[in-house]
């Protein structure tokens, strides 16, 4: 039963994956990637990470594919003409792939993946407790340096759209 | 001509909260809602016709008895749809109103056409077609839309009369057909 | 007595759960369209819809059976009962065009996915509770999770999504309008939301515990003995629950919120091109969302299935203690549900009641209102809750 699902869940996720990146309408790339957040939600589901998976919906169904669906509804934006591969992104996707395919193979010879006792991995996983204090023990300097980048890049965009009358009011 | 410029009040803080404003609307409402309903339901309640009302046209006998029209066709020159179709005719001699000398045979009023005017009961000199209190006319064909005498009669009814114009001159003739001399 | 039904299979039960929750939720959220009806012709100083009567004859008899009951059928006909049933069968059997310049599987598909937010996230509500065999309360609710709140969140966010693709399917510009309306103020919402119900669950998560989001765990907290113990969160919390009130009238795109579909400025809104049977279905989403918002609502600041403050159900049921029945988890049960239904019907009559009083809002008012006054409102009731409660369970 599990592992029919977990394939269900997974071929989704992948399935729309894929759909996001070669569909040509935005507005269904934009939910092929709701259907894969759901399908990964899934999968955190049958991990039983069921604070993850709800966090995923969430934050990512729930409010960031809405936002992108807005800015797309907003900016009318066509799919169509595609600019055909440049140099440029002919060989940046390469360096990118190269460093996948170096990071999975790497990963796969060396990665230390901790096969812990299931018992344990659920109580962490399902504990709205346990989540808590490694986020804010353990975890607490990564979790602020996201933050701090995360209002950087908010004070950026701001910065970026908003129209100044005069360069004195940037500085 | 001077012109004054009132300065709009600035709005309260509990103004620019909406609260106090939607606090009021939702007791009105809530008022409104206990109340009884106001709505007339149509056909098993009628609405009180004001008197005057101005309805479906019909025909009206005097308090005797006696049909008021005299067929002289005036409405139906006047109608302006050209919605009445007198057919007039004679009164027997052995009538009890033979002097009256004519009486409508047949009076129809299409009321697909009638537009309510009143302009019939206006021009009549008989006070024999009157707009009344009858509002609601509905067939399912339209040869059930033309009133004809028999129905007219019956949504008329009989009028209060004060002058018995025709009963009067009857009278005046026997008079003087009795006593011609005091002439 | 239930025990047959513990024996089933899981998979039989869970489905068996599934069928009854959608065949309670979807006519409750027809009645609550009549119930609207009807609210609105009494504010309005109208009887509303009284006149349906099913005929004696033809499949409808067993209709009109009822209906010819003396008292009983001519209350249910001045209550517009068997117009409801009229409105189903129109809506079910009526034809259902399909614009032809629309984007069909979108067109098709929007109707269907406002289903799938507006009858799972119920399945998160604890709805009742009883005493098992130990005396301990137990919820009555499809699936008691420990992230009940957070769950319910999520799965009625994914409830915009059906205006969005509804509004942008339908290819031309009002409903169009009416889905970038919807997406947008559910973004602006959805933060003060949730901002507003933390200082709950600052309360209820005391140093020490487990840690939980469990909204069985909110109500339990709220029928604790002794006076903080006993009292509601919307009383301890008030403006926690306006904020909560405020966001839930625009998560639900009621009135003054109702922006997506604001017939003055947008015909229709998103579901301007929609009739018949798809049409019904947007109309049975929003008024499951009502119904499941405010339960939510009434399980946060309102004690749930608690009749009163400091009143809390097991005092209720010591106090029936005289019938000799009262301690049958059945009648403790189906006494909390009742409790409970009686908080949301009055929460949906509040919905309708503001909606016949208020006007409708401006779009930038609503943008103004979510992002200037109720976000920062939010923070600031989320930061001054949380020193207090700091300060008084550290003591």
């Amino acid at each position: 039963m599990s592992d029919l699902l977990f394939h269900l869940f997974a071929l989704l996720s992948v399935a729309c994956a894929l759909g996001v990146v070669f569909n040509k309408n935005a507005v269904a790339s934009a939910l092929c990637f709701l259907l894969s957040l759901v399908g990964v939600a899934g999968l955190f589901v049958l991990l039983d990470a069921f604070l993850l998976a709800v966090l995923l919906v969430l934050v990512y169904a729930g409010a960031v594919v809405a936002l992108f669906l807005f800015i797309i509804m907003l900016l009318d934006m066509q799919g169509g003409d595609r600019k055909r591969f440049t140099k440029a992104t002919l060989l940046s996707s390469t360096v990118a792939a190269g460093l996948l395919v170096t990071g999975l193979v790497s990963f796969a010879s060396h990665g230390l993946v901790e096969t812990a006792d299931p018992a344990t991995v659920k109580v962490v996983g399902s504990s709205l407790r346990a989540y808590a204090e490694q986020l804010f023990t353990v975890y607490l300097l990564p979790v602020q340096i996201v933050g701090f980048l995360l209002l950087i890049a908010m004070l950026g965009v701001i910065v970026l759209s908003k129209k100044f009358e005069g360069l004195e009011d940037v500085k | 001509m001077a012109v004054v410029t009132v300065e709009r009040k600035p709005l309260t803080f509990l103004e620019r909260t909406y609260l106090p404003n939607i606090a009021a609307g939702l007791a009105t409402t809530f008022k409104r809602m206990v109340q009884p309903v106001e709505t007339l339901e149509y056909p098993e309640q009628r609405p009180a016709i004001p008197a005057g009302y101005r309805g479906v046209p019909t025909l009206v006998y005097d308090p005797n008895g006696r049909e008021k029209c005299v067929s002289c066709q005036l409405c139906e020159f006047v109608c302006p749809p050209k919605a009445i179709r007198i057919t007039p005719g004679e009164i027997a001699h052995d009538d009890a109103n033979a002097h009256v000398e004519k009486r409508p045979e047949e009076f129809k009023i299409d009321m697909l056409r009638c537009i309510y005017c009143g302009l019939c009961q206006e021009v009549c000199p008989e006070e024999a077609i009157w707009l009344q209190n009858q509002y609601s006319m509905t067939g399912y064909t339209r040869e059930e839309m033309v009133n004809d005498k028999k129905r007219l009669y019956e949504l008329g009814g009989t009028l209060p009369d004060t002058h018995f114009k025709w009963d009067k001159k009857k009278a005046a003739e026997e008079a003087a057909a009795h006593g011609g001399a005091h002439h | 007595m239930f025990d047959f039904y513990f024996e089933l299979p899981l998979l039989v039960r869970l489905l068996l759960q599934g069928t009854v929750v959608i065949l309670v939720l979807f006519p409750l959220a027809a009645a609550c369209s009549m119930a609207e009806r009807k609210i609105s012709a009494w504010i309005q100083g109208r009887p509303g819809p009284n006149r349906t009567k099913p005929p004696l004859a033809g499949f409808l008899a067993p209709l009109g059976l009822v209906a010819s009951i003396p008292v009983l059928g001519t209350l249910l006909q001045k209550l517009g009962i068997f117009q409801l049933a009229a409105d189903g069968g129109k809506f079910t059997f009526k034809e259902d065009p399909v614009p032809g310049h629309v984007n069909k599987f979108y067109f098709i598909l929007a109707p269907i996915a406002s289903m799938i937010p507006a009858l799972s996230t119920v399945a998160f509500v604890p709805f009742g509770a009883y005493f098992d065999a130990a005396g301990e309360l137990v919820p009555v609710a499809l699936a008691n999770v420990d992230v009940g709140l957070l769950a319910v969140f999520a799965l009625g966010s994914l409830g915009v999504y059906s205006l969005i693709l509804a509004g942008w399917a339908s290819n031309s510009k009002y409903p169009f309008l009416g889905g970038v309306r919807a997406s947008a103020q559910l973004i602006s919402y959805e933060l003060s939301m949730t901002l507003s119900v933390l200082p709950v669950f600052l309360w209820v998560n005391a140093p020490g515990g487990q840690g939980t989001l469990s909204l069985f765990d909110v109500v339990q907290s709220q029928s604790q003995p002794g006076f903080w113990g006993g009292t509601w969160y919307v009383m301890t919390m008030p403006v926690s629950a306006f904020i909560f009130l405020i966001a839930l009238f625009a998560e639900t795109n009621r009135q003054p919120f109702d922006m997506p579909e604001s017939e003055a400025d947008l015909v229709g809104g998103f579901h301007t091109e929609y009739g018949a049977f798809k049409w019904s279905l947007f109309f049975v989403a929003e008024y499951a969302h009502m119904i499941v918002g405010s339960g939510i609502f009434c399980l946060l600041f309102l004690g749930g299935w608690n009749p009163l403050p400091w009143v809390p159900l097991a005092t209720v049921i010591d106090w029936l203690g005289f019938l000799p029945f009262a301690a049958h988890p059945l009648f403790v049960g189906l006494l909390s549900i009742t409790l409970f239904l009686g908080k949301v019907g009055f929460f949906i009559f509040f919905f309708m009641w503001v909606r016949w009083t208020l006007p409708r809002f401006r779009y930038d008012q609503v943008m103004t209102l979510g992002w200037k006054k109720l976000l920062p409102l939010s923070i600031a009731n989320l930061i001054v809750y949380a020193l207090g409660i700091a300060w008084l369970q550290t003591r």
